[in-house]
């Protein structure tokens, strides 16, 4: 049994009640966390690519940037328990992205510069729930936080929104991707706490 | 290599690694608390059987791990530098982080008497011993000196009588932890400050971060066949490990600690 | 170098609990391009979820630990050898 530290506590909630999911703790920082080192890719090799679907589909920065994009202010929660309110993107909808795409499947694993890959059902890509931002707080998006784009689903803890995201594999079934592999929860709702696996 | 999921401990390869004790969590009770600077403290601890068979010889430059219990049961767990000698009570300085969890508990709220959980010694590559000689190189930034301090101490304490020079990189004279004990180095030692955002009026000596031509006034010559300690925020030994590669220290010569990003 | 990033030094006690003895002075060789060194100066990055440990010379991720509800998952993919 381990010893109490006398006035140790968790970092507190400090929000209205209900505004962030059970277990998390407000800041205003962006703390920022990685498994590897941030990637370079210049912008005139990027590429966002569709794979799965009846035919591949891929957009280069010019195409991408091309299309319509959105902003939005969202919360954002993190497993490690922070959670950052009123955050503002600039993103394109993966309902756009999506849209140019014949497929039938139900699943993705989104994949990133430097390998990091995490799965998503598609139903949580569409209907105004995701995007792939290129815009953080009225400038480009930095490349510490997953610049020049990362996916952006605030629906779900923030491991699944992949910085540095340069696509999504279509799948027939959901298959892990980096922490799924190593216990994280497929599914990763923050407002169920559905941090591990099982949970 | 395979994956596997371990509740318990994969045997050590090979056979051919020294045993170590088993690494436990023992209770520790906050002997005192003294400020070094006003974002640093170090924390004198009472560790039933420090050093000793059972907890292992601790040697110096060597780390521990505490863990923080708190009455809901959460827990956390940080690695702090050993800032004593082997042979003297445990010791550990603590930096303040903006927004840190553990370190503004530490260096705040913690008095004597109150209990953490402490396992160690921990680290078999941030050694120094009497025996590996020197002449030494030692290049601290900010809390980078804490482990640094324990290699001087021990130094001290053992009689040695290799020759060091410390390169110390503070924000200001304000940031400089160990001021008083700096100041009056043991013989053999020389200390270099290098302060990076403002110094005290008639400040003499170096204002900037270190680089590659302070590093070739400070660092001794790598015809003197010297071994360097650096440690310090990741960035700082990034740069001061190439500045000594750059100046002819073998790699192999060249020790590293990164405490990652702190404040720049 | 990311900023962020620290060195095998930082999971000296991890490693232990795992492999029951001090390995920071093991040296782990690189899968994917034979780089070999000590465990100390191997990069570790810390996100949170896990810790991850890189190659210094060509970033392949080399060990992976996650400890999910007290058990720790341990990923030695990346090594073609550890000791």
């Amino acid at each position: 049994m381990s010893p109490i530290s006398r006035g140790f506590h968790r970092r507190r909630a400090d929000a209205p009640a209900g505004r962030v999911p059970p277990g998390q703790y407000v800041t205003t920082d962006f703390p920022v966390l990685s498994a590897g080192p941030t990637p370079h890719t210049p912008l005139d090799r990027w590429t966002f690519s569709i794979e799965g679907g009846r035919k591949p589909k891929s957009w280069t920065w010019q195409e991408f940037r091309a299309l319509p994009a959105e902003m939005l202010t969202t919360d954002i929660h993190c497993v490690t328990r922070w959670s950052k309110l009123d955050t503002s993107w600039e993103g394109v909808s993966l309902d756009v992205l999506l849209g140019a795409v014949d497929y039938d499947t139900s699943y993705v694993l989104a994949f990133s510069d430097g390998g990091y890959t995490t799965n998503l059902p598609v139903a949580d890509l569409l209907g105004g729930k995701a995007w792939v931002a290129f815009g953080y707080g009225g400038a480009p998006l930095g490349a510490e936080h997953g610049g020049p784009a990362r996916l952006l689903v605030p629906h779900l803890y923030f491991w699944k929104s992949a910085k540095w995201v340069r696509g999504l594999r279509l799948r027939a079934t959901d298959e892990p991707g980096f922490w799924e592999n190593y216990g994280y929860h497929s599914y990763g709702d923050p407002w169920r706490e559905q941090r591990y696996a099982g949970d | 290599m395979a994956r596997t999921a371990v509740r318990g401990r994969l045997n050590a390869p090979g056979g051919r690694r020294p045993q170590t004790p088993p690494l436990s969590w023992r209770t520790t009770t906050v002997a005192a608390v003294s400020d070094e600077t006003p974002r640093v403290r170090t924390l004198r601890l009472e560790v039933p059987d420090w050093p000793g068979p059972s907890v292992g010889q601790q040697r110096a430059g060597q780390h521990v791990d505490i863990r923080l219990t708190a009455d809901d049961g959460y827990q956390a767990e940080r690695a702090y530098s050993i800032a004593s000698a082997p042979g003297e009570p445990l010791a550990l300085t603590v930096e303040r982080l903006e927004d840190g969890e553990v370190s503004p508990y530490l260096t705040e709220e913690l008095r004597p008497g109150d209990l953490l959980e402490v396992r160690g010694p921990i680290g078999g590559y941030f050694v120094w011993e009497t025996g590996f000689g020197g002449p030494l190189l030692l290049a601290a930034g900010g809390s980078g000196i804490v482990p640094l301090r324990s290699i001087l101490r021990h130094r001290s304490l053992s009689g040695s009588q290799v020759p060091v020079r410390l390169l110390y990189s503070s924000r200001s004279w304000e940031d400089v932890i160990y001021r008083t004990e700096l100041d009056v180095p043991a013989e053999g030692v020389e200390v270099i400050h290098t302060l990076t955002r403002s110094q005290p009026p008639l400040w003499k000596g170096y204002a900037r971060r270190v680089d590659a031509p302070m590093l070739a006034e400070v660092a001794w010559p790598a015809a003197e066949k010297p071994l360097a300690y650096v440690c310090g925020p990741t960035s700082f030994v990034e740069s001061v490990a190439a500045g000594l590669v750059g100046l002819g220290y073998p790699a192999g010569r060249v020790r590293t600690e990164r405490f990652g990003a702190t404040g720049g | 170098m990311d900023d962020h990033a620290l060195d095998g030094n930082a999971i000296g006690g991890l490693l232990t609990e795992v492999f029951g003895t001090e390995m920071t002075t093991a040296t782990g060789t690189c899968a994917s391009c034979g780089a070999a060194r000590q465990v100390a100066e191997l990069v570790v990055y810390q996100p949170g979820p896990g810790t991850v440990v890189r190659c210094r010379s060509c970033d392949a991720v080399l060990m992976v630990f996650v400890k999910v509800r007290g058990i720790t998952c341990v990923d030695l993919a990346g090594l073609a050898s550890l000791g």
